[in-house]
Parts: structure tokens; C-alpha cells; sequence
């Protein structure tokens, strides 16, 4: 594995749509190469090397290539869009979208990121050691193909509209969430290990959602169904399942309709 | 104006029966001359090229309120397409429902010229001629919708053809229409109850009349003003299995009516996208192909035109006045839907489309459309559309193009398919070895459209005294090619002149042209009750009064009004 590290060194006037740090785009470059990679600031094209210092050449093929990214990125948005393998560890808060569409490799963050970070993920994997902010794991405006595959884990809290659209894969949050999660989902796993507020699974069709602190308020239209004794993300515990929503079309399998579980933790 | 002479091009043209034989095009003052017209001519060489009159489009949703609530509902439509201002070319963005701009651009790069917006609701006239107007190089109008208005299913149920003349005349001066289009006859104003008309016997609630007497009404009405286009419909029980019986059914409602138009058509029904009104079998599980029943009369029948309406298995957007098939179609793909209801006029619906060529169904469809243009006699009355965006983008015409002149390209979206033998037992075109020539390409997109809509006296040939819209592609067929070589070429013109304004050189947009937009203004003889019905309506249903109804002045560009004296 080859390593590249940019280093910010001019913060955008706006804000720097950067789609080009990937291991993708830089595979097989050299740093002199890199820096001539596109990046935009409104509707004006630059060069990564105007606004990032580049040292290390990238490996022969994206999945032996990292890219270590230092300095202040919260300007800067895209950072791993429709990545297929590698790395990237941000040293930063980061703008929205990262990891957008990503199909594998690996994400990690340290710092918080803004909003649509993991929007329409495949797969690998998005490691945020702060706080996510709204439209994690969501889809796209308008689109109904959210996250599908991989993992996403938040150390800190997320925002709100979590997972919306979500198909599949998995989004770990060791905090609280906001409202509104897992709108419309047809599928994958969401955990909550801190609290949840309001509207969790509306117009969810499948999927599951855990929760192991509070709910303020739960939909109406998720039924309480019994106790259950659940192992999930290696915490055994006993939980009250729901199921929901009622209001929604459900698939049959087998004969048996199949609805979108919510699990609450009963006690640890 | 400038002169161009377009020299040596193999030119492929039915209004003067030129089959690739090579020729020169003279354009001078914005019109087609001959050659020894010009004196100091600016030389294309179009040697080793195919030259053909501009395109000409009957049928396409590209301008109007349902169009823009496409856009506004689908931003992930614009996503990773949109493109940034450049040259003289403007900001652009949209893949099934793009931009004014990027419509007015993508057309002129398949070398198509004018295009006519295939539902316009009335009320909305304003909007749609707004989104017109953005549009530049092309010539357009527009077809305000007819079939479930309030004026005409009440003159139409007791048959009164001069009131729905004179009502027909009013609003096509009022709103700048161009013809009159029927959607779902019925149907859609049914649909305010919850209700639909599945066949043309099936009464309207309320108004107690059947969509056979409003379609037959309105073709009759049609002649009495003698437009240059003929009624244009959409019929009832599109896209569900077995409605093929519909369409026979309806096709018959014109027979013994005889075209009175002084426009040069032969037809009085104009039949659209009529793929996806020719399907058999009771269920999604047995549908297949009727395109030989639906083909077989169509070809013994001269007094009716139609439009393919080809799937070309994209994602997309439908979206018709045919509110009832809307709600059927989000039933059946659980994707957003948009509703609209449109007073005492029409409805509308708009649903995203998946067209997968691993869906069976989507496969049979594909197959249907091509079953029709290849089972024509008379490439003269069927015409290349996508009925866009519904079965497809038009910047898919190129595809279907390469898809009518080559089996190859046929044989391998047939491997492309998941259930082949399935999509292949529903259907006929495995079965069909016949591949058209550029001659009969032009017939299904120029001069067969330019006749069907009454303008055979300014577009779809290159005969002296026609508009200056000249198309030239990087093609010649006398050279051995692939068939991907036909859709590249004919996707990207290499020169584009309208109406003698060079709009494309050398692939790139030159000119934003000057746009027109064509109306019909049909007098017809005074009618004091009709405008009573109008005053009265307008009175006690509309939201709007007439004041703030009638499209006129800043909302068409360069206004071109095709007259039409049907007083008596
Ligand atoms: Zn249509």
C-alpha cells in the first residue's frame, strides 16, 4: 500500500467540491500528477495542488492506495465519492458527501462530518469518530436507491432523516439520533445505541432499526408485537420488537408478510 | 441572409424520391432554391455524407406544466449531467426530463428541427408557451388536450359538431394551439371519481357519454374546421394487457370520415405511440404482441397516421394527462407519483419508469414498437417516437434507428435480455429479417410527420421553396459499417441549418436560431351560444377569469399562424 498525503493549504473562498481525492483518480499517478486532478469551486475549475500540498505517489491500482488528508476540510465536500477500494483517512471535520456512492474500500474520519456523508453507498466502509450530520446513509434528492450495502459507524451522535431510502448494508450509532429515521427503507440495519427522538421507520417497508435508549415518540404505525432476546453488534440484550408500518405496502414470503422491525432495549 | 450550398452529400429525400443519390442543397434567404439561385454561396462539403431534410417530431412531452413538475420532482434525473454555460451554449441539465436549453440542443444534434409538444392543457397555455420560448433552435406548437373538457362533453353528447367547432376555434386562438389532442377520451375526467373508461363504450360519469362519441365527435369536428393536423389521440386502456381490441375499436370510429383539409394530409386520426396500446393476453403473465392485428389494419387503412412510441430501456419519467394510468403505474412500481387535476379541462400524472431489459415485460414492449415500424407498408404513415419521456428519451431516436436498419443490433439487445425465450415467445420480431434504408428512415421522420401535421408546405424535404432546415450526418452508407456507426452519426449531426441559419457546424451549436412557434387560427362562423357557454363557464367554475387566460404577445416567440378559413 503507497501513501499519498495532501495537506490543505489555501481554504476556498466557497467551498471546494473535491470528487477527484480518491484512490480511484489517483492510482497509478505520481504526486506531480496528482496535483493537476480537477477539483471546482462554484463554477470554476481548479487543481487539487491550488488549494492542497501533495507528497507520496499513489500504488499501481486504487485498492493499494491510501490517501492521508490533514488540515481543515470542513469546506471541502466529496472527499471518496464512488471510491471502489483503498483508503482514506481524513484528519479533519469534512464537508457534505463523503464517501458518497462509494462501492468499497475504506473511510475513516476523525473529526464530524456534514450532511449525505455514505448517500447511496454500495458497499465498504465509513468509519466517522465524531458526529454525523443529517442525510447519513440516505439517497440522493429524490432518489429512492439509498445505501444498499457496506458499513457506516458514527462514534458520536448522527442527524436527522438517517438511512432514508436505506436497502441494505448496515449504520452504527453509538449516540443519539435525530427525527426521522429510516424513512421509506426497504431494508438494512440500523443501531442506535443512544437515544432516538421522533418518527422512527415511517413508511418503512423493511429493514431493521434497534434502539437501545429512548424513543420520544413511537409511529403509530408500529405495532407492538412481544419481548424478544436479541445479540446485536456483540451487546446481548432483551428487547420489545415492533413492527411496522402498518400504513405501507409489505412484500409476502412464504405466505407471510413481512414488515420492517423496530427493536427497543427492554434492559441490558 | 447568408447563401450556403451543400455540396456532394448522398441526399435522402421522399418529397423529391432521392435515394442516395449524391447532390447539391442550395439554401439561400431561409429557404431551400435551386442551385443556380445562388450567386456567392458559403460551400459545405458534404462529400462521403448523408444529407436529409431537418427532423420533425408529432409527438413529445418536452414543454408545460407536467414537464416541469418532471424536473421539479426528480432532481436525481440532473444528477452528474448537468453541464456548465460555454460558447454561445447555455447552462444545460436532465436526462428523461432535461432543460428547456438541453432539449433545444439534444434535438439539434440529431438534426431534428421542429418538434411538437403532444399535450398541452389549456389552462396552462401560458406556462407551456413560457418553456417554448427557452427552447431555441427548434420550431414548435403545441396540442392543447380536448378529451375530457367540460365544453365538449357537453356539445359532444348530443352531437352538436358546430358548437365543438366553434369551441375548438376559440381555444385554439385562445391558448396558441396547434391541434387537437385527445388523451384517454373520458378517462381522465372519470378519474375525478376514482373512476377510468376502459373501452370506448364505457360511459363518462356524470357527463352520460361514451369516449367512441367523443372521439368520433372531435374527428368530425376536426373537418367541419378543416386544420391542417388531424385529431390526434391517445386512446382509452393504455398499457394494460389485452387492450389491443381497444385500439381496433377506436381506429374504426374514423372510418367513412374523409380528410378536408387543405394542408395535404391524408389522414383524420392521428394515432400516438401506439406500442403501448397493442398488447394481448388478460394478465402481466400472458401479455404479447398484437402489433400484426394493430398493423394489419393500420396498413389497409389510409385515413389514419401513427407514431410508434418505442421503449428504449432507460430509466425515465412518465407523465400523460391520462391521470387514471398514472396511479395504476405508482400501484405497480411503488415509486413517487405526482397528480394533478386540471379543472374543467384535464389531469395529469407523473411516475418514474425503470424500462430493465431484465424485467420480461419491458423486453415485449421493446420488441412491440419495432414489431410496428417493421410490419408497415407505408413507412409514409408511421412515424419514430418515443412518445418522450414516456417510453424513452428522444435522444434515444439514433438507437431506434440502428435498431429498424440492422437485425445485428436487434440479435444483441435480444442476448442482452434475462428471459430471451420468454420475451421472444410473446413477440414476432425474432421472426422479422426485414432492416429499413435511410429513405424509409426520412419517411418516419420527416416527410411522413411533416405531412401528417399539415406542414408538408415548409418541412420534411429539400425541394425548392421549403424551409432552409437541412441535416448533415457523418455517414455514408455506401461504406461497409457497424451498427453502433448509425447511432453515432445520426446522434451527432455534423451540420445543422434551420430555416437557413446554420445552427450546427461542425458538431458544435453555432447559432441559437430563431425559434418559432406555430398556431392554428381557424375562423369559423360566429356562434353566439358557444361564446355564452365560454362567458358563463369562465363565470362559475374557473379559478382564472378570460383576462388571464389567453396566451398572446410576450408568450410566444416569433409567432408563425398557420390560417384556416372554415366560415360558411
Ligand atoms: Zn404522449
Amino acid at each position: 500500500m503507497e501513501t499519498v498525503t495532501l495537506t490543505i493549504k489555501n481554504q476556498p473562498g466557497l467551498f471546494l467540491e473535491a470528487d477527484s481525492i480518491t484512490p480511484d483518480a489517483f492510482a497509478g499517478k505520481k504526486a506531480e500528477e496528482i496535483v493537476d486532478l480537477p477539483v471546482y469551486v462554484g463554477r470554476e475549475q481548479f487543481r487539487l495542488g491550488d488549494y492542497f500540498e501533495v507528497s507520496g505517489n499513489a500504488g499501481a491500482t486504487p485498492a493499494e492506495t491510501k490517501i492521508v488528508v490533514n488540515g481543515d476540510l470542513s469546506r471541502v465536500k466529496y472527499i471518496g465519492m464512488k471510491m471502489t477500494a483503498g483508503e482514506i483517512v481524513a484528519n479533519s471535520n469534512a464537508d457534505m458527501y463523503v464517501g458518497a456512492w462509494m462501492q468499497g474500500g475504506k473511510i475513516t474520519v476523525n473529526g464530524n462530518v456534514d450532511a449525505f456523508a455514505g448517500t447511496g453507498m454500495k458497499g465498504g466502509e465509513i468509519a466517522i469518530k465524531g458526529n454525523a450530520g443529517n442525510y447519513l446513509g440516505a439517497a440522493y434528492r429524490g432518489d429512492w436507491r439509498g445505501m444498499a450495502g457496506g458499513k457506516i459507524t458514527v462514534t458520536g451522535n448522527a442527524g436527522s432523516d438517517l438511512g432514508t431510502f436505506m436497502n441494505g448494508g448496515e449504520i452504527v450509532v453509538d449516540g443519539d439520533v435525530d427525527v426521522h429515521v429510516a424513512t421509506h427503507a426497504e431494508g438494512g440495519r440500523i443501531i442506535i445505541k443512544g437515544n432516538a427522538k421522533r418518527r422512527l421507520g415511517g413508511q418503512m417497508v423493511e429493514g431493521e432499526i434497534y434502539v437501545f435508549g429512548s424513543i420520544d415518540v413511537m409511529m403509530p404505525g408500529f405495532a407492538y408485537r412481544e419481548d424478544v432476546d436479541v445479540d446485536v453488534d456483540g451487546i446481548k440484550g432483551r428487547f420489545a420488537l415492533y413492527e411496522g408500518d402498518l400504513g405501507e405496502r409489505h412484500r409476502k414470503r412464504k405466505g407471510q408478510t413481512i414488515y420492517a422491525k423496530l427493536y427497543q432495549r427492554i434492559e441490558a | 441572409m447568408a447563401e450556403y450550398l451543400i455540396k456532394n452529400g448522398f441526399i435522402f429525400d421522399p418529397v423529391l424520391g432521392i435515394k442516395g443519390d449524391v447532390a447539391d442543397v442550395a439554401i439561400k434567404d431561409g429557404k431551400i432554391v435551386e442551385t443556380t439561385a445562388l450567386s456567392s454561396p458559403k460551400v459545405i462539403d458534404a462529400t462521403g455524407k448523408t444529407v436529409m431534410a431537418g427532423g420533425v417530431d408529432v409527438h413529445a412531452h418536452v414543454a408545460g406544466p407536467k414537464v416541469n413538475i418532471g424536473r421539479n420532482f426528480r432532481p436525481e434525473d440532473k444528477l452528474f449531467n448537468c453541464t456548465p454555460g460555454h460558447g454561445i451554449e447555455r447552462m444545460q441539465g436532465g436526462f428523461s426530463v432535461p432543460t428547456t436549453i438541453r432539449t433545444g440542443y439534444n434535438y439539434a444534434h440529431m438534426g431534428y428541427t421542429t418538434v411538437m409538444e403532444a399535450a398541452m392543457p389549456p389552462l396552462y397555455a401560458r406556462h407551456t408557451h413560457e418553456e417554448m420560448r427557452d427552447t431555441p433552435i427548434l420550431d414548435q406548437g403545441a396540442y392543447p388536450v380536448f378529451g375530457n373538457n367540460w365544453f365538449v362533453l357537453e356539445y359532444l353528447k348530443n352531437h352538436e359538431i358546430e358548437n365543438t367547432a366553434a369551441y375548438i376555434a376559440w381555444l385554439l386562438r385562445a391558448t396558441k394551439g396547434y391541434a387537437v389532442k385527445v388523451v384517454n377520451p373520458g378517462g381522465t375526467e372519470a378519474w375525478g371519481w376514482g373512476l377510468n373508461c376502459d373501452n370506448v363504450h364505457d360511459p363518462v360519469p356524470y357527463f352520460d357519454i361514451t369516449p367512441a362519441q367523443i372521439i368520433k365527435g372531435l374527428i368530425e369536428a376536426n373537418e367541419y374546421l378543416g386544420l391542417p393536423h388531424s385529431m390526434h389521440m391517445h386512446a382509452n386502456n393504455l398499457g394494460n394487457p389485452g387492450n389491443y381490441t381497444t385500439t381496433l375499436d377506436s381506429f374504426k370510429l374514423s372510418e367513412g370520415i374523409k380528410p378536408n383539409s387543405k394542408f395535404g394530409r391524408d389522414q383524420v386520426m392521428h394515432h400516438t405511440h401506439v406500442q403501448f396500446h397493442s398488447y394481448g393476453g388478460d394478465s402481466w403473465a400472458n401479455v404479447e404482441s398484437r402489433a400484426k392485428d394493430i398493423m394489419g389494419y393500420v396498413n389497409s387503412h389510409d385515413n389514419i397516421t401513427i407514431d410508434m412510441g418505442q421503449v428504449t430501456l432507460d430509466e425515465t419519467t412518465t407523465m400523460t394527462a391520462d391521470g387514471p394510468f398514472e396511479h395504476h403505474l405508482t400501484e405497480l412500481n411503488h415509486l413517487k407519483w405526482a397528480n394533478a387535476d386540471v379543472e374543467l379541462e384535464t389531469g395529469s400524472g407523473v411516475v418514474p419508469y425503470l424500462y430493465s431489459p431484465n424485467i420480461k415485460v419491458c423486453g415485449i414492449q421493446w420488441c412491440i414498437g419495432l414489431e410496428l415500424a417493421l410490419l408497415a407498408k407505408d413507412p409514409m404513415r408511421i412515424f419514430l417516437t418515443t412518445d418522450h419521456p414516456n417510453a424513452g428519451p428522444f435522444i434515444r431516436y439514433p438507437r431506434i434507428m440502428k435498431w429498424l436498419m440492422s437485425q445485428e443490433a436487434r440479435d444483441q439487445q435480444f442476448d442482452a435480455f434475462k428471459y430471451k425465450d420468454k420475451v421472444i415467445e410473446a413477440t414476432n420480431l425474432a421472426g422479422m429479417d426485414r432492416e429499413l434504408n435511410l429513405y424509409e428512415i426520412a419517411q418516419m421522420t420527416r416527410a411522413g410527420p411533416a405531412k401528417s401535421l399539415g406542414l408538408s408546405h415548409m418541412y420534411g424535404g429539400l425541394a425548392p421553396g421549403l424551409d432552409g432546415d437541412v441535416a448533415v450526418y457523418d455517414f455514408n452508407p455506401n461504406e461497409p459499417y457497424a451498427p453502433d456507426d448509425i447511432e453515432k452519426a445520426f446522434s451527432n449531426a455534423k451540420h445543422l441549418f434551420k430555416s437557413g441559419v446554420q445552427v450546427i457546424s461542425d458538431h458544435e451549436i453555432a447559432n441559437n436560431g430563431n425559434k418559432r412557434t406555430l398556431w392554428v387560427n381557424a375562423k369559423a362562423n360566429e356562434n353566439p351560444q358557444v361564446m355564452r357557454d365560454i362567458k358563463e363557464k369562465f363565470l362559475r367554475y374557473y379559478t382564472v377569469t378570460l383576462n388571464n387566460y389567453e396566451g398572446s404577445g410576450h408568450y410566444l416567440r416569433n409567432p408563425h399562424v398557420i390560417e384556416v378559413d372554415a366560415t360558411q
